[in-house]
């Protein structure tokens, strides 16, 4: 436009300002940046997205150049006759429709590439993770060392460094999809698809994932993070995490015991603890070591005892629409509100699973 | 049209006031309704999307509860899709297309009628959930399961399937019309190919409205039986496979993409030829890119589906056949540029929207390119990135365009001007708070922020750039506001404009404005594209133009006036919020007097002529 022309230089530093914003912007420290790769899936679509990104960012200078250069050209100025009527330029026309064509060739390439290399897994043999969504949370099994049973975690997936881990996924109710942008792309969880992929972690660390396709009100709180450790650690995990509880020894904590598998709290109906008799339920996730993880509710608050006891008191105040408060009888019925003695038993029993 | 005439004078064509517009089979009055209610809903999806980006301005903010949230930016959509943009669409083929053909009102006028009001039913029953118990909460594309009774008892989803059944009923109506008219009104000498592009694209636009609003009938009406009588077309946990949803939503999902896109080109592809003084570069081409578009827009479904596991053969198909529909695209963007090239480029409003248009589709469209490359897009899919690929080709393509055109054709409708000064203002506001509120949500997308989501953590670092989408948005709402501004002090002071304002090349601007009732005194003749240009520039022998012999206007014969469209309608509305209650007997009751109501009134309508039969002779 005409006023670009006549300042140059202050259109220099805008450029030159957009430029350091593009680049702060896309600076990779952030937990779910996709710039920040760490394993080979997320790495070859990065590499992928570099490739169309600047095709189209050279196309867009191309044909942007040629626009602007339009209108500031052929700006009509006063005592202009009409311009001739030329209806048409075959050979032109011919010819910006090979460009494109042409263009979208070096860009189908790799992408049909990737989209193989992406889904199938390179060791179909490594271990696998079955990965199922809840309402709204994650659940976690991992084949047992023996071979014959299944070990179940939530929320926080524990894999070997540097091996691929080959990921089932499936899903209890709703949609969900399964992303954690620094490992790989998103897979959707639809429930009665048993949809596959694979991730492998280059470096040991934790890393963030986040459901991705709606889910419905906690959607946005359906969080977890991915611990990604060398083999003999995540080896000793696994002993870990296949052990039983222990039953508590301390006083309160086997009043909490009771407590949680009694009739009056009922946590036993939805929640498995390994190693109890009663405790079997299979809607919620399993607590067995759940004062193992860093995290509570899906990712959204830290494991502490405070938010611990705050979570069973009120989980709605946490995570709103939560089915343990939909469906937990403490919650809707006051003659089973728990006393706060009770639910300092409650919380001193799940903190000893570990 | 019959042979019979007439006497004008004898017959008071319109009753005025509100039983006038209620009335009313005019095409130009039904454009003016058209568009006058779509921007109304347009204004409460902006709202929709204020509530939205406060929510989202800073992290961990409760200004609306999650189910309100969620409610939000379903409504948003559906009312910016379905209430806004097409109707908005459907204002510019009413008002225009009779006038572009050189024909004195659509095919079927009642029909018309009837495509306005059933809109109107079908949008007040979505619109009204908001007070009746909660709006729909699943987002725009429903996707099964969480559309089912179980995940979702309330009657939200009910409101929503049932208003878009309505509005599938008044768009296929619509579509069928100008079908019609555009096939068999058009004046003489005007062959397909020489018909105006907005012509070609609302042509091409009908044809796929007819076929996709069916699917997404079918898909609504098997989602309904399974909420009202138990069936299982989605119930994952009876053993349905919950992508069948999928492929039947976008089956028409995507060609209605090209519903929403294609008559912004065409009113672009009218805009920039008139204000370059120069005929469209490669009007065969354009036309054909256009239908090309129309076509392949059957053929790239799955690619809203990449992430769901369809396998690598499919998807490595889709993104190939997504890649294709570029070309077409990029085909009509470079002919606007031939276009203007060697022209004489007049930087008026309509002009510089126009533009506006080019600039944004053009990011938009490479944005779509990246998505189409479907292993890059696992990373994309369901993010702030494709928010902001959605919003530059829906926000920057079709409501930039259709701000033109309103800009454009704005002296046809009221014979005045818009103010041009604030236009200018007006498209610099609209233009860069766009880009404000649009761009920075590629960033967050590709930092990993999720679409959807109500709430996000300060230490995913998406703080900055959701302030800014923020601040960008309420300055577009006030961008808007500007436009409206505008609107109303150019309909009541506006400069004065002839029937010809900026040399236009096409016959709508060969007759008075505003129009006659009847258009055209005589059914003009035309001579190639761009017809009135060449009678005005090349001394064809012009065709009599409005105000001809007085005797003429006396034998033009006008459809008469009707309010069974309206009643018809209004059975619908009444019958739809009927089924929603369906189980309790004042929903029965209801659903039962509304299609009475709309059986009566179809039946009393096949009977009522055209014309008063006592002065048939």
């Amino acid at each position: 436009m005409p006023s670009s022309r006549r300042h140059p230089r202050y259109l220099w530093a805008a450029l030159l300002i957009l430029i350091a914003l593009l680049t702060a912007s896309c600076y990779p420290d952030n937990p779910q940046s996709t710039f920040d790769t760490s394993g080979p899936v997320a790495q070859s679509q990065l590499v992928l997205f570099y490739w169309i990104f600047w095709a189209a960012v050279f196309v867009f200078i191309v044909v942007g150049t040629i626009l602007m250069y339009i209108t500031i050209k052929f700006r009509r100025r006063p005592g202009d006759p009409d311009p001739p009527q030329t209806h048409g330029n075959t050979p032109l026309e011919i010819g910006w429709t090979i460009a494109p064509t042409l263009i979208l060739a070096i860009v189908a390439v790799p992408t049909v590439i990737t989209i193989f290399d992406n889904l199938n897994s390179p060791d179909p043999d490594a271990l696998t993770v079955d990965v199922i969504g809840h309402q709204w949370w994650f659940e976690f099994r991992y084949p047992h060392p023996d071979g014959k049973s299944t070990i179940v975690s939530a929320n926080e997936l524990h894999i070997p460094v540097g091996e691929v881990v080959n990921i089932t996924l499936d899903s209890k109710d709703v949609l969900h999809s399964f992303w954690i942008p620094k490992l790989a792309g998103k897979v959707d969880l639809v429930p009665g698809n048993k949809n596959r992929m694979w991730i492998q972690a280059d470096e040991a660390g934790e890393y963030r994932g986040q459901c991705a396709e709606f889910c419905g009100v906690a959607h946005a709180l359906m969080r977890f993070r991915v611990f990604a450790k060398p083999r003999s650690d995540f080896d000793e995990w696994l002993v870990a995490a296949a052990s039983q509880a222990e039953d508590p020894i301390e006083p309160l904590a086997q009043q909490g015991k009771a407590l949680f598998e009694g009739n009056k709290a009922q946590c036993w109906s939805c929640h498995t603890v390994g190693g109890s008799s009663k405790s079997r339920g299979q809607v919620g996730p399993s607590l067995t070591h759940v004062s193992s993880r860093s995290q509570l509710a899906a990712g959204v608050i830290e494991n502490t005892q405070q938010n611990l006891r705050q979570w069973i008191e009120d989980p709605q105040s946490i995570k709103q629409g939560t089915t343990m408060f939909r469906d937990a009888k403490i919650y809707s019925d006051p003659n089973r509100k728990l006393s706060d003695a009770e639910l300092s038993a409650l919380v001193a029993y799940i903190q000893t699973l570990k | 049209m019959t042979s019979i005439s007439i006497p004008v004078p004898a017959r008071p064509v319109h009753p005025t006031g509100l039983w006038g517009w209620i009335t009313t089979i005019d095409h130009k009055r039904i454009g003016i309704l058209y568009g006058v209610t779509a921007f109304i809903f347009f204004l409460s999806g902006g709202l929709e999307a204020l509530y939205i980006r406060a929510q989202l301005a800073r992290p961990e903010q409760a200004l609306v509860s999650p189910e309100v949230y969620n409610q939000l930016f379903t409504m948003h959509a559906t009312t910016m899709i379905f209430l806004a943009i097409m109707p908005m669409g459907a204002a510019f083929f009413n008002y225009l297309i009779p006038l572009q053909i050189g024909a004195r009102d659509v095919a079927f006028p009642r029909l018309n009628a009837f495509s306005y009001w059933t809109f109107l039913s079908g949008a007040l029953v979505l619109k009204l959930s908001w007070f009746l118990g909660g709006a729909p909460n699943a987002g725009w594309f429903g996707y099964a399961p969480i559309t089912g009774i179980q995940y979702n008892p309330g009657h939200g989803i009910d409101f929503w399937i049932m208003s878009l059944q309505v509005l599938g009923i008044a768009s296929l109506a619509a579509a069928f019309n100008f079908i019609v008219t555009i096939i068999n009104l058009r004046a003489p000498g005007m062959s397909l190919m020489r018909m105006p592009l907005f012509t070609w694209m609302t042509l091409i636009t009908s044809f796929l409205l007819v076929l996709a609003f069916p699917v997404i009938t079918v898909a609504l009406i098997e989602l309904m039986f399974d909420r009202f009588f138990g069936m299982n077309f989605f119930v994952s946990a009876a053993g349905a496979n919950p992508l069948l949803w999928q492929h039947l939503f976008w089956v028409f999902g995507h060609p209605e993409v090209y519903i929403l896109i294609l008559p912004a080109m065409g009113i672009v592809s009218e805009i920039i030829p008139t204000f370059s003084r120069k005929p469209l570069f490669g009007y065969p081409v354009v036309v054909l890119s256009g239908v090309v578009i129309g076509f392949m827009g059957w053929m790239v479904w799955s690619h809203h589906m990449f992430t769901v596991g369809l396998g690598p053969i499919a998807n490595s198909v889709f993104a190939i056949t997504t890649m294709a529909i570029a070309i077409p695209t990029g085909v009509k963007i470079f002919n606007w540029m031939g276009t203007m090239w060697k022209g004489s480029i007049e930087f008026n409003t309509p002009m510089l929207f126009a533009l506006g248009f080019i600039w944004t589709f053009i990011i938009g469209g490479l944005s779509g390119v990246m998505h189409s490359s479907a292993a890059s897009d696992a990373q994309q899919q369901d993010t702030y990135f494709i928010v902001a690929h959605l919003h530059y080709v829906l926000f920057g393509g079709s409501i930039m365009a259709l701000l033109a055109g309103v800009y454009y054709w704005f002296p046809k409708v009221t014979g005045k001007f818009m103010n041009d000064a604030l236009g200018k203002i007006n498209f610099w506001l609209v233009f860069i708070s766009m880009n404000i509120t649009f761009f920075p949500m590629h960033f967050t997308g590709l930092e990993g922020m999720p679409r959807r989501i109500y709430t996000y953590e300060s230490e995913m670092g998406w703080d900055l750039w959701n302030l800014v989408s923020s601040i960008g948005a309420f300055a577009l709402a006030f961008s808007i506001l500007v436009f409206m501004v505008n609107v109303i002090l150019s309909a009541r002071k506006g400069e004065k404009a002839g029937g010809d304002p900026w040399d236009g090349r096409t016959l709508e601007w060969s007759i008075s404005s505003p129009p006659p009732e009847y258009n055209f005194a005589q059914i003009p003749t035309v001579h190639g594209i761009d017809t009135f240009w060449i009678q005005k520039h090349d001394g064809v022998p012009t065709v009599p133009v409005a105000g001809g012999s007085g005797e003429e206007e006396h034998s033009i014969h006008l459809p008469q006036p009707s309010y069974w469209p309206f009643l018809v309608s209004l059975g619908l509305f009444i019958a739809a919020y009927g089924l929603i209650y369906f189980q309790s007997v004042a929903g029965l009751a209801a659903a039962s007097i509304g299609t009475m109501l709309t059986m009566v009134s179809v039946y009393a309508w096949s009977f009522e002529p055209v014309n008063d039969p006592e002065e048939e002779h």
